[in-house]
C-alpha cells in the first residue's frame, strides 16, 4: 500500500512537470508559490533579482547555483527573515509580501537554515515540542496553571518522539542540542521544522556538513516529506543527490533564475554550464568534454563546500 | 574584636533588607539575562520609578499607600515598554546602552533642581510609609532571641519582604517550567530559529523585559518602605551591577541562584567589614585606615568573584554541562 502511493505522488508530481517548457519562470499547473519580481540590494550589489518564479505543489524541487548566486538571500526574503526592495509573492495564493517570519512560519511556509540553527541549552525533546503550534501554554498567563497545557503538552511530546524515531534521534531526546554532532543537528533541525506541521518546507542546503552515513538517511526523510503530502524546496549543491530525489530543478546565478528543468538534463543546459563554468569556455564542446568538465566542476564545488563545513 | 557585633550583622545580613531588595532585582534580571538573554542595565530605574512613583503618589499628592503602590507597578510597565518597543527589534547590544543611559536619565531628572517640588532633589523624599506601617500586625517592641532580633518594623518589612521573594521564586519556577518559558529559553539561544517556528519573538521579549521590570521594581518598594525614604543616588547603576554579580554568583537560568546568591554576596560584605573594620580598630591591620576599609571590601569580594569564575563558572547552582555547551 505504501509503496504504491509512493510511486503514485512520484508519478504525480513527475507528471506535472512532464510537458513543461525549460524557460526560466515557466508557468506549473498547480503552483503553491508564486514569485514576481523580488529584488534584493546590499549596496551596489543586487544579490537577487528573480522576475517570476512558481514552485509546483507536492513536488521535490531543488534550488541550485553557484556560491553567491543569492539563493539563501531569496530564501531570506521570501520566509520574512529580510525585507526585499520590491516583489511580491504569494502563498497558497495568499498574498506574503512584507509578512514576518514567524507569520510565514504560521502559515505553513517553513525553513531551514544553511548554518543550522540548534538551540544548544535546550534539549533535543525541548526543541522538537517548541515547534508545535498554537500551544496554550505559550500564553503567559495560561502559562501559570499548569492544568490547563499539560494535556496539549502530552500530545506534542508523543508526536515529537514518533519524528525523533524517525529521525533516529529517540535515544538523544535528554541530550542538549549543542551536544550533538553537525549531522544530527541537521536532522533535528528538519524534525522541528515539521512539529510546525507546514505544508512547504524550505531546506537551505540540508545536506552541508552531514557524514555519508546520514546522507542516505536525510535524503529518505527529504523525500519521505513528499510521500506526506508536502512541497519541498531545497538548497543543495552535490548533483548526485539533487538528480537523485528532486523532480524539477531551478537554476539560479547571479541573483536571477536562469534556467529549470528536470534534474536528468539541466545540467547539460548551455546556460548552466555557463554559469558555473564562466561564459567564456571554448565555444562548441563535443558531450564528452562538456561531461568531463561539468565533472570537475562538481568536484571543485564538493571540495569548496567539505572545507567549508569542516571549518 | 567585637566577635558578637561581627556574628550578629553577619548573620543578620543573610535575612537583611538589602539581600531582600537585592534578590528581588537580581530575580528580575535573572529573567532578562538567564533567562532571555536580554542584556537590561537599567534595573535600578525599575526600581526607581517604584520607589518613586510611591513617594510621590502619597507624599506629595497625598494619595493612599495602596494608590501609591499600583502607580510604581505601573511605572515599571510603562518603563519596560518604552526601552522595549525601540529597541527588543534591533541586535541584543542595543538594549544594553539605551536601557544603560535611559537609567541615568531617570537617575538625573529625580535630582534635578528643575523638578524638585515634585522629587525633592538629592534629598529625595520621605514621607509616605506610614500607610504601610499602618496595616503591621506585629504590636510594637523587639522579636527574636538575644542578639538575633529585630523590632517591629524591621520584621514587618522582611515578612512582607520574604513573602515577595517567595511569590516572585514561585512565578518564575511555574513560568520556566511551562512552554512560555521554553519560549524565552529558545529566544536566548537563537530567535532567528524561534522565528522560523512561528512565535512572535518581539512579543516575548517584551512580556520578559516588563515582568523581570515589574519583580525588579518590588525592590524598589521595599527600600522605600524599609528606610521610610528614596533618594536618587541609591538608584545608579551600581546597584544594576550589584544585581548582575549576583545572578552571576548565584548561576544564571536557576531559579533560586539570585536569592541565595544576594545573600552570599550580602553576608561576605557584611563580614570582611566587620572583620577589617574590627582588625584595624584593634591594631591587628596597620597599613589601613578605617575609611579605606568599605573600599577594600569590595576588592575582596570582588577578588572572591574572580576566584569563583574560575573555579566554578557556571555559579552556585548552576550546570557544568550548560556552560561547556557554551564554550563550543
Ligand atoms: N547581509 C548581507 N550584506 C551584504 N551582502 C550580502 C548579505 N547577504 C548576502 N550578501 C551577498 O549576496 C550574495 C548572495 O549571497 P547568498 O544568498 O548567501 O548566496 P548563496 O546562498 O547562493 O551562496 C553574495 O554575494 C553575498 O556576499
Ligand atoms: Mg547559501
Amino acid at each position: 500500500m505504501r509503496a504504491e502511493t509512493t510511486t503514485e505522488r512520484k508519478a504525480a508530481a513527475l507528471a506535472a512537470f512532464k510537458d513543461l517548457a525549460r524557460d526560466p519562470g515557466v508557468p506549473k499547473p498547480d503552483p503553491i508559490l508564486v514569485v514576481d519580481n523580488v529584488v534584493r540590494r546590499f549596496g551596489g550589489l543586487t544579490a537577487v533579482e528573480v522576475e517570476h518564479v512558481e514552485i509546483q505543489r507536492g513536488s521535490i524541487t531543488a534550488l541550485i547555483g553557484p556560491n553567491g548566486a543569492g539563493k539563501t538571500t531569496f530564501f531570506n526574503q521570501l520566509t520574512g527573515f529580510d525585507t526585499a526592495d520590491g516583489g511580491t509573492w504569494a502563498f497558497n495564493g495568499n498574498r506574503m509580501t512584507g509578512v514576518p517570519a514567524h507569520r510565514v512560519a504560521r502559515a505553513g511556509m517553513v525553513r531551514t537554515f544553511q548554518l543550522t540553527k540548534a538551540l544548544s541549552r535546550l534539549t533535543v525533546m525541548e526543541n522538537m515540542r517548541l515547534g508545535a503550534q498554537q500551544q496554550r501554554g505559550e500564553n503567559f498567563w495560561r502559562a501559570l496553571i499548569p492544568s490547563s497545557w499539560r494535556g496539549q503538552e502530552d500530545a506534542i511530546t508523543e508526536q515529537a518522539e514518533e519524528l525523533l524515531a524517525r529521525f533516529k534521534l529517540d535515544t538523544k531526546r535528554e541530550d542538549f542540542a549543542g551536544s550533538l554532532s553537525g549531522g544530527q543537528r541537521k536532522l533535528l533541525e528538519m524534525a522541528r521544522a515539521l512539529m510546525v506541521k507546514p505544508e512547504l518546507v524550505m531546506l537551505d542546503e540540508p545536506m552541508a556538513g552531514v557524514n555519508p552515513a546520514l546522507t542516505q538517511s536525510l535524503l529518505g526523510h527529504v523525500k519521505d516529506l513528499r510521500e506526506q503530502g508536502m512541497t519541498v524546496l531545497f538548497v543543495e549543491h552535490d548533483m548526485d543527490m539533487v538528480r537523485d530525489i528532486s523532480d524539477w530543478v531551478i537554476v539560479m546565478a547571479q541573483g536571477a533564475i536562469i534556467a529549470e528543468g528536470p534534474p536528468d538534463t539541466i545540467m547539460s543546459d548551455a546556460r548552466v554550464i555557463d554559469a558555473y563554468l564562466g561564459a567564456h569556455h571554448d565555444a562548441p564542446l563535443s558531450d564528452k568534454e562538456l561531461e568531463e568538465q561539468l565533472h570537475e566542476a562538481e568536484e571543485a564545488l564538493e571540495a569548496e563546500i567539505e572545507e567549508e563545513t569542516q571549518k | 574584636m567585637d566577635w558578637i557585633t561581627i556574628i550578629s550583622t553577619t548573620v543578620k545580613a543573610a535575612i537583611g533588607v538589602e539581600t531582600v531588595l537585592y534578590a528581588l532585582a537580581a530575580i528580575g534580571i535573572n529573567i532578562h539575562f538567564g533567562y532571555t538573554g536580554l542584556l537590561n542595565f537599567g534595573q535600578a530605574a525599575f526600581m526607581g520609578v517604584a520607589g518613586y512613583g510611591l513617594a510621590v503618589t502619597v507624599a506629595v499628592m497625598g494619595l493612599p499607600f495602596w494608590l501609591g503602590i499600583i502607580v510604581g507597578l505601573a511605572a515599571a510597565v510603562v518603563l519596560a515598554i518604552v526601552l522595549g518597543i525601540p529597541t527588543l527589534r534591533l541586535r541584543a547590544d542595543y538594549l544594553a546602552i539605551v536601557t544603560i543611559a535611559a537609567a541615568e536619565i531617570v537617575r538625573l531628572i529625580f535630582r534635578s533642581v528643575a523638578f524638585k517640588d515634585i522629587f525633592g532633589g538629592s534629598d529625595g523624599q520621605r514621607g509616605f510609609s506610614d500607610g504601610f506601617y499602618a496595616l503591621n500586625p506585629f504590636p510594637e517592641g523587639t522579636y527574636g532571641i538575644g542578639w538575633f532580633s529585630f523590632n517591629h518594623r524591621l520584621l514587618w518589612v522582611l515578612l512582607v519582604g520574604w513573602i515577595l521573594v517567595g511569590i516572585s521564586c514561585g512565578i518564575v519556577y511555574l513560568l520556566m517550567k511551562s512552554p512560555w518559558g521554553r519560549v524565552l529559553k529558545a529566544i536566548r539561544e537563537d530567535e532567528d530559529a524561534v522565528r522560523s517556528l512561528g512565535k512572535n519573538v518581539f512579543s516575548y521579549k517584551m512580556q520578559s523585559l516588563i515582568l523581570g521590570g515589574v519583580i525588579g521594581c518590588l525592590g524598589g518598594f521595599v527600600y522605600g518602605l524599609a528606610f521610610a525614604s528614596v533618594q536618587p543616588d541609591i538608584f545608579g547603576t551600581e546597584t544594576t551591577f550589584f544585581a548582575y554579580t549576583i545572578v552571576i554568583l548565584g548561576g544564571a537560568a536557576r531559579v533560586f541562584g539570585p536569592v541565595v546568591g544576594s545573600m552570599i554576596f550580602w553576608v561576605l560584605l557584611v563580614l570582611v567589614n566587620g572583620l577589617l573594620s574590627g582588625a584595624v580598630e584593634s591594631g591587628i591591620i596597620t597599613f589601613m585606615s578605617p575609611v579605606q576599609v568599605g573600599p577594600v571590601r569590595f576588592i575582596l569580594v570582588g577578588l572572591g568573584l574572580i576566584l569563583l569564575l574560575v573555579y566554578r563558572p557556571q555559579g552556585i547552582f548552576g550546570d557544568k554541562r550548560e556552560i561547556a555547551i557554551d564554550a563550543r
